[in-house]
């Protein structure tokens, strides 16, 4: 008692919103609203642009929460993406399922696969488990490859009754006055977005829950995380599982959107893992901002410079070296040093209030 | 039965080529730590530095990787000392992606320089020569070549290991990095010499893929996975394990192979994840990581 009495009194408070992020939540709805109309206004190649920049994003958050936060360096995301892909073309081909229902499926299937898989490549750890969770992919391609009624090797293409049954195109074809490709694009544009915001959310709802501050333990450092009671194995197993479920959806979009899969496409490192990795290392891993900006910078150089093929990539590769040579944060944490100003407020501040504070 | 006989045999001898893309790997691992992401690529890079010595001196690709091994040993050194040590720390992520960057950058200046035609290292009438064992089951030359080139690599670097004062260094640097540092071991040279012996190994292993078939800037990353492969089959900190492992990947994939040829690289990972379900710290294992 009087210990207590010897303190000075302090009321705490713990902030997690700043001004900043209060300020950016709000230009955020704002940025939605206008996302969800554009399509009303917007030319098709700016919709199938955007519907690229979508997911790539959703894919980059993923990877962010895998690689940034549990330590998970995954070099196999696009297992589940392939996965993803032809559970759609099963589900809808084979199986007569809705497009649009094959999608959250694919998310549940895919997490049903990711379970065992993940108890198997755990037993690597760190940089091994990068290339054991590469070896899966490459398993996954490869099995994918020996289903005949999905063409095997060659791959197959959704029949134009599949890819018109998707709900919604009859009414924006009649409303927009578009053929049936235009609003198709549009659907998909709209599953994109919803896909890509509910990614966001999902990630920003972890980081901010009690799991997100044991994530950010592990981020910090696994073995102190590990001492102060956070049982590391469940909650990376938890990780792993539910990106392999969004991811898997992702894929499933992409493919619906694609219209046409093959395993070499499907599990493809450089465009499901590669390009991704690149996304997050230049913005800037481990916070949430940094991917949104990486996919900006990746989807503008992708517009701009593309073309230059093989000296494209090379770029990419030099770029990626000298950001994690120099500033292994990314552009944002650059930006954020500097600044000070988070956007997904995802960190807690202790704020002392009270006339005795020594803040 | 001389068929599945005949499996085994081949499968040990293609297990020797997965040693020798495996040596490398391992002596990286084991000295610094590194999970090298572009080893692959690189010895797709070293194969095209061979034919490129070879074609334009007009010279057979055994005598091309001598005179290619001195400057594959400086590449290896200098990329190290200058790129490559200043990534390696407690966070996992610099080198894993400072070297998947490099693998990109490699396989795409590849691609660039020699286009996507598949190449081959042309060496006469030893390519194609073999030795008949009876019962209608014969060794081609090459592949004994290398298995028995895998097994000379491994006693050279046994050799370097346990019998040199470099080895010791690397020992020492392996065990215990602060204390090696504070033994007045300068660890950056020390990494640097580690890369240049492992770019040494790199370009035997490139010798005999070229030899054995042909070979285009794309291939480096599936070559990275059966090394990585052999390394975690056989258990980490032994060459003699990997070398095992090299050998249970060959022969999986041949037996795959044998059941239905669209099996071959399926056989090969599945036997390497069951081993990592049975026995996750491989079949020989010395290293507790």
């Amino acid at each position: 008692m009087d210990d207590n009495a010897a303190r000075p009194t302090q009321a705490f408070r713990i902030e997690t919103a700043s001004r900043a992020s209060r300020a950016a939540a709000a230009a955020a709805c704002i940025v939605l609203l206008v996302l969800v109309l554009l399509p009303l206004v917007a030319g098709r190649n700016l919709v199938q642009d955007l519907i690229f920049l979508f997911y790539m994003l959703a894919l980059a958050q993923c990877w962010n929460l895998l690689a940034g936060y549990a330590g998970l360096i995954s070099v196999g995301q696009q297992a589940f993406v392939g996965l993803g892909g032809y559970l759609l073309f099963a589900l809808t081909l084979l199986g007569g399922v809705n497009p649009l229902l094959a999608i959250p499926i694919a998310g549940v299937v895919s997490a049903l696969f990711a379970f065992p898989t993940a108890l198997i490549v755990f037993r690597l750890r760190g940089a091994y488990f990068a290339i054991g969770s590469w070896v899966v992919a490459e398993v996954y391609r490869l099995v994918f490859a020996q289903f005949k009624p999905l063409g095997g090797g060659t791959g197959t293409s959704l029949t134009p009754a599949v890819t018109s049954s998707v709900p919604g195109i009859e009414s924006i074809k009649a409303l927009l006055d578009l053929r049936t490709p235009a609003a198709r694009d549009i659907v998909s544009y709209w599953v994109a977005l919803a896909l890509m915001t509910a990614t966001l959310g999902f990630v920003y709802l972890v980081l901010r829950s009690r799991r997100g501050l044991a994530l950010g333990a592990i981020r910090d450092h696994e073995a102190a995380a590990s001492g102060l009671g956070v049982d590391v194995y469940r909650i990376k197993l938890a990780v792993y599982v539910a990106t392999a479920a969004v991811t898997g959806m992702i894929g499933a979009l992409i493919y619906l959107q694609k219209a046409r899969i093959s395993p070499d496409a499907a599990f493809s490192v450089l465009d499901w893992t590669a390009y991704v990795i690149f996304i997050v290392v230049i913005g800037g891993i481990g916070t949430m901002e940094g991917p949104v900006i990486g996919a900006i910078i990746f989807y503008l150089m992708q517009r701009y410079l593309a073309d230059f093929g093989a000296w494209y990539l090379i770029l990419l590769g030099t770029l990626a070296i000298l950001i994690m040579l120099f500033a292994p944060k990314g552009l944002w944490g650059l930006l954020s040093e500097r600044y000070d100003v988070t956007l997904f407020s995802t960190r807690r501040r202790l704020v002392v209030d009270g006339k005795n504070g020594r803040a | 039965m001389t068929g599945w006989l005949d499996a085994l045999i081949q499968g040990a001898l293609l297990g020797g080529l997965y040693a020798l893309f495996a040596a490398g790997l391992s002596l990286m691992f084991g000295v610094m730590r590194l999970v090298n992401l572009a080893h692959g690529d690189l010895i797709v890079l070293a194969a095209f530095a061979i034919l490129v010595v070879a074609t334009k001196l007009g010279l057979d690709p055994f005598v091309a990787v001598i005179l290619a091994s001195p400057i594959l040993f400086v590449i290896g050194f200098a990329l190290q000392h200058v790129l490559l040590n200043r990534t390696l720390g407690r966070d996992l992520l610099p080198p894993l992606l400072v070297t998947f960057g490099l693998s990109i950058i490699v396989q795409n200046g590849l691609l660039q320089t020699f286009s996507a035609d598949s190449q081959r290292l042309r060496s006469g009438a030893i390519e194609t020569a073999s030795i008949p064992l009876g019962g209608g089951i014969a060794v081609g030359v090459v592949p004994l070549l290398t298995l028995l080139s895998a097994i000379a690599v491994i006693l050279v670097l046994n050799f370097i290991f346990y019998r040199t004062p470099v080895g010791r260094a690397f020992r020492a640097t392996s065990d215990d990095l602060e204390v090696a540092q504070l033994m007045g071991i300068d660890i950056n040279r020390i990494f640097a010499t580690a890369m240049g012996v492992a770019f040494v190994v790199i370009a035997i292993a490139a010798l005999f893929l070229g030899l054995r078939a042909n070979f285009d800037p794309t291939i480096g990353p599936a070559r990275l996975i059966y090394a990585f492969e052999a390394v975690i089959i056989g258990g980490l900190g032994s060459f003699w394990g990997t070398l095992a492992g090299g050998i249970v990947l060959g022969v999986a994939q041949t037996i795959g192979a044998r059941i239905d040829p669209e099996w071959q690289i399926l056989a090969g990972h599945l036997a390497f994840l069951l081993v990592l379900v049975v026995r996750p710290r491989g079949l020989f294992p010395r290293a507790l990581d």
